[in-house]
């Protein structure tokens, strides 16, 4: 220990502090500035042009959770982050511990079910707004049964939010797999061979001996969905917009438009201040959550 | 756990296989769309052949895209180069100092990693513009440069604090500055890493489209991911067209992960199990 004491000092003086200005200087001034700057900003009103900011205290705040538009932006947003979270780590864990068993294609499975995570949600959008438009292959599909009326389902306000979540979850499932693959690994086989010997099937071996080492990758998942899901932008803007009528409108969607379409500059602060917050609380409550769960078990 | 491959394994395979082969629907619609001809009015899931390349042809020639492409590859190349060279830096020095700067530094990026770009949004737009960079690649780049940073260090400090010093230290004692010892020694260990940041990073910024949208919309410069959508709106009467545009703007991204597969997956699992 003593020794391990010193040699960390004599890192310290070998690495001198200019080494780290850079990227200090960078992040203070393009990311850690703005973002304060955004926090003050959601206290003002502005137009993005005219020199003068007028404070105005919590009103924009408070428009978020009385204009109908926005409260049913954020509430949307909770429920594709709450979707998300189910989707993913559900059909996440499933494939992984498919994937994870003496199936001989495994490489290629994984490669399939990973690849949509590496392209463009533009290009994917695009994919399944022509997939889903009115006379769409999913609609001839749904004629060829011998459906007669047939959805529109990004014209619908009631289905265009499910089709959402249905592509986001297609797109990102792999790497909730591909974690839950790397926490599988961790899981001892000795143990689950003796357990197995002992007479556990499958369900037990699944809950008292793979679950526990599991813990790790459960929170990261839990974690990373739920904040990629709260941040979601390019798939709505792509699929609907926002429309139709604004019933699928989430914070980023309607942030970006309050400010550029609109000039409220100070209420699309306001929504990502809401944003931020509702990341910050919920991570907050996960990781607690989480911990507790892992002490039990 | 048996270790034979018995009928139930059997079973699960083909089951399994059944499964992907409905997941991969969306990009088997992709390419067999790309070589429909371009006012074909044939139904996506039927195969197309013989394939027709005139598609592909219109969308490779269609002004916007090539020089998008272009655009988005130089972007992303021109950030990544930097952030690597701040991110290694800064995190040699995180990952060795114990001063009082380096532990509030930790702190800041390692919460960046929450931190909601849409929060920093609408002041760095100011500053972008105030700068005079709106409607360039610089700006971009500039954002890009803060933007992947916090993941960046998160993955070299995790690196570099389970690399021994020692290395380092024979490499003073031959006469080594710190940057020569940086660069001649501490780097080249890096690679691994590296390459993990760079891949990921790289994907990452080749297809965001958040920044490019309020950075660059309604000037001449686009990246691939802005593009697409004017170029959706030009052909959007003939969707093999706006197929074989979309298949070509993934064709980079696409040759990295089948060349990279192995580095982006373990990349993917390692970088976030932290």
């Amino acid at each position: 220990m003593a020794r391990s004491a010193a040699t960390r000092r004599r890192r310290g003086q070998f690495v001198p502090w200019w080494f780290a200005l850079p990227a200090i200087v960078v992040f203070a001034v393009f990311m850690i500035w703005p973002s304060i700057d955004g926090v003050i900003l959601a206290f003002q009103e502005w137009d993005g042009v005219s020199p003068e900011r007028v404070f105005v205290g919590f009103d924009n705040l408070k428009d978020v959770f009385s204009h109908p538009v926005a409260f049913g932006a954020v509430a949307r947003t909770l429920l594709i982050a709450f979707a998300l979270l189910v989707t993913r780590n559900l059909f996440g864990m499933l494939l992984a511990l498919a994937l994870n068993t003496r199936v001989r294609s495994r490489l290629l499975l994984r490669t399939v079910f990973f690849a949509p995570a590496v392209m463009s949600s533009v290009v994917l959008g695009y994919t399944y707004k022509y997939l889903f438009s009115p006379s769409g292959p999913v609609n001839d599909a749904l004629a060829g049964l011998g459906v007669t009326e047939l959805p529109n389902w990004l014209g619908d306000p009631e289905l265009a939010i499910w089709v959402i979540i249905l592509v986001i979850s297609w797109q990102t499932v792999g790497s909730t797999m591909v974690i839950y693959l790397a926490g599988l690994q961790a899981v001892p086989q000795e143990v689950l061979e003796a357990a197995s010997i002992d007479g556990a099937g499958a369900w037990r071996r699944f809950f008292n001996v793979s679950l526990p080492f599991l813990a790790p990758a459960i929170t990261v998942n839990m974690v990373f969905t739920l904040i990629t899901g709260l941040r979601v932008f390019d798939d709505v803007y792509v699929l609907t917009g926002g429309g139709p009528a604004n019933q699928t409108q989430t914070i980023s969607t309607l942030l970006v438009q309050e400010a550029f379409e609109f000039g409220n500059y100070g209420s699309a602060a306001a929504l990502a201040v809401v944003l931020s917050l509702l990341i910050a609380v919920l991570t907050a409550v996960q990781f607690k959550f989480l911990r507790r769960q892992r002490g039990l078990s | 756990m048996t270790h034979r491959y018995t009928w139930r394994t059997g079973l699960l395979e083909l089951g399994m296989i059944a499964a992907a082969a409905v997941f991969a629907i969306p990009f088997y619609v992709i390419i067999n769309l790309a070589f429909q001809e371009p006012h074909s009015q044939q139904s996506a899931m039927v195969p197309t052949l013989p394939p027709n390349f005139e598609s592909l042809g219109i969308a490779w020639g269609a002004g916007g895209l090539g020089a998008a492409l272009l655009n988005s590859i130089v972007v992303t190349a021109v950030s990544s180069v930097i952030v690597i060279a701040e991110a290694a830096l800064a995190s040699y020095y995180l990952a060795r100092a114990t001063s009082r700067l380096s532990r509030i530094a930790s702190v800041a990026f390692i919460g960046g990693l929450m931190l909601p770009l849409q929060l920093a949004t609408l002041p760095l737009y100011v500053i972008v513009r105030n700068l005079g960079l709106m409607g360039t690649l610089w700006g971009l780049v500039l954002v890009y440069s803060a933007l992947f940073l916090p993941f960046s260090i998160f993955l070299y400090t995790m690196f570099l604090r389970a690399v021994p010093i020692e290395y380092e230290e024979s490499a003073q004692l031959d006469g080594c500055g710190p940057l020569g010892a940086f660069w001649h020694v501490v780097f080249p260990m890096l690679r691994p890493v590296t390459m993990t940041v760079l891949i990921l990073n790289g994907i990452g910024m080749y297809n965001d489209f958040f920044t490019p949208l309020l950075y660059l919309s309604g000037s001449g410069q686009q990246t691939v991911t802005v593009a697409i959508i004017s170029f959706v709106g030009v052909y959007v009467t003939q969707w093999p067209v706006v197929f074989a545009g979309m298949l070509l703007a993934s064709v980079p991204v696409l040759i990295a992960f089948i060349a990279a597969q192995k580095q982006i997956i373990s990349g993917f699992a390692g970088g976030l199990k932290g």
